[in-house]
């Protein structure tokens, strides 16, 4: 037993290492706070413009955003990373790991979010649609102040656990060598022959996102 | 950008038969992690969501509550911490502890308990919406408790439980892939290795392509049985 105390702090917990680590897992904790941020605004912006666009109820527009949806819901996030970062210079389209990650989260993320967002427009009767154009609202006006308010209810609560999941997936772009958390863990891990950084990594992520996590919990109960 | 270019890399028909076989092999494999996590997934989340309902519901003394607290913090610590830091966790560090697993074994170990964290909440909401009277009445029927368990209360739950549980299996089972960074000979490590090899994507293209073809029923399917308890 103390053996196996012994073991669990010179290799989980070791200080010495988190100290030498800590530059590298800083430089991490900085490039997945930006990704997530970045990929997080733009797949709900996305997202929340296909959502309107299906408020159109234009065939031809629909018909290619629920394709776009279909696919991007059906394909593992790793394997969109690869595509974009490795089989997308083929034909002339490279770019650097930090935007093939922010492209891949975001086009991935905001095929949830469309889902999501759409959900919660078609929550509301299509008599409040007819009654703003009746009162001469424009379509931004009737969804700027009469559909967007109301949806949020029903919106709020998959969308948090949505953005969860969309900054757990950050991490895959460790796979197309970004030096995010994960990456950065790895590199540590290499080094110093000690995968204390790796078990940091893993914390890291859980104090981030435990309020996260509680609070998806919370939602769920209160508007469920 | 030429279409020519477009075929030639990405729709390469002779690489796509040359490198079908190892796909093929790659996704079988995909299939058996995929399978082996869900079965024990959810046997694990299952027990831990009756050990959790029947600790909360038996007595109020907190003392016995207190034994819920490290299922709470099991399942909170898998849904915060992304499953390829698990993943990379159980296959890079835990040798350090003389703890090993082959590749596929980590792999599918990871998705297990991953899965069985998000199993055990949706099965606790499925057991917990059907109402204590149900429980009483069998009760005072003379059934046990396992049996008011397996006649009564599971049969329901399970239907509540569908739609999310639809839904994070398909999710678990496109983490499958995330296998491939540990080196396990999974669809999306054949489709790397074929692409390295010819110098030539399609492989990796193909991939997304079965995947799709594999994913699309289901992603469907969920979300039909989702808008069908919606109503």
């Amino acid at each position: 037993m103390e053996l196996l105390v012994d073991a669990l702090i010179r290799n989980f917990f070791n200080v010495e290492v988190m100290y030498k680590a800590r530059i590298l897992l800083w430089i991490g904790l900085k490039v997945t706070l930006q990704l997530s941020a970045v990929s997080l605004v733009l797949a709900i912006l996305v997202g929340l413009l296909l959502a309107s666009l299906r408020n159109l109820r234009n065939r031809a527009i629909d018909a290619l955003i629920i394709i776009y949806v279909d696919l991007f819901r059906s394909l593992p996030t790793i394997v969109l990373f690869m595509l974009v970062y490795f089989a997308l210079p083929y034909v002339g389209i490279s770019m650097p790991p930090f935007w093939a990650a922010v492209l891949t989260l975001t086009t991935n993320g905001a095929a949830y979010f469309e889902e999501i967002f759409r959900a919660g427009i078609e929550s509301i009767e299509k008599g409040q649609t007819e009654a703003a154009k009746a009162l001469g609202l424009s379509f931004t006006q009737t969804m700027r102040h009469v559909i967007l308010p109301q949806a949020v209810r029903v919106v709020l609560p998959p969308a948090t656990s949505n953005s969860l999941e969309l900054i757990k997936t950050t991490v895959l772009a460790s796979v197309i060598a970004l030096p995010e958390l994960l990456k950065q863990a790895q590199q540590a891990h290499g080094l110093f022959a000690n995968p204390t950084p790796l078990v940091e990594a893993a914390l890291i992520f859980l104090l981030l996102l435990w309020p996260l996590v509680r609070l998806t919990g919370y939602l769920e109960r209160k508007f469920g | 950008m030429e279409i020519h270019d477009l075929i030639h890399y990405f729709f390469n028909g002779h690489v796509f038969l040359e490198t079908l076989p190892q796909l093929v092999r790659g996704l079988w494999v995909t299939i058996q992690i995929a399978f082996l996590s869900i079965v024990m997934g959810f046997v694990l989340g299952l027990v831990l969501a009756i050990i959790r309902v029947a600790v909360k519901r038996s007595t109020n003394t907190w003392p016995i509550r207190l034994l819920n607290l490290p299922i709470a913090f099991y399942v909170d610590a898998l849904r915060s911490i992304p499953p390829l830091i698990t993943l990379v966790v159980v296959y890079y560090a835990l040798p350090y502890l003389g703890i090993y697993f082959p590749r596929f074994w980590a792999a599918v170990l990871t998705f297990a308990v991953v899965l069985s964290a998000f199993a055990e909440e949706i099965f606790r909401a499925g057991i917990e919406s059907i109402g204590r009277g149900q429980v009483e009445a069998a009760r005072s029927l003379g059934l046990s408790y396992l049996q008011t368990m397996r006649y009564v209360i599971i049969p329901q739950g399970f239907r509540v439980a569908i739609p999310p549980l639809t839904s994070r299996t398909i999710a678990i089972t496109k983490d499958v892939s995330l296998a491939s960074v540990i080196g396990v000979a999974d669809l999306l490590k054949a489709a790397r290795a074929s692409q390295a090899f010819l110098a030539n994507p399609t492989p990796l293209v193909s991939a997304a392509l079965l995947f799709t073809l594999v994913f699309l029923p289901l992603v469907r399917i969920s979300m039909y049985l989702e808008r069908r308890l919606a109503k």
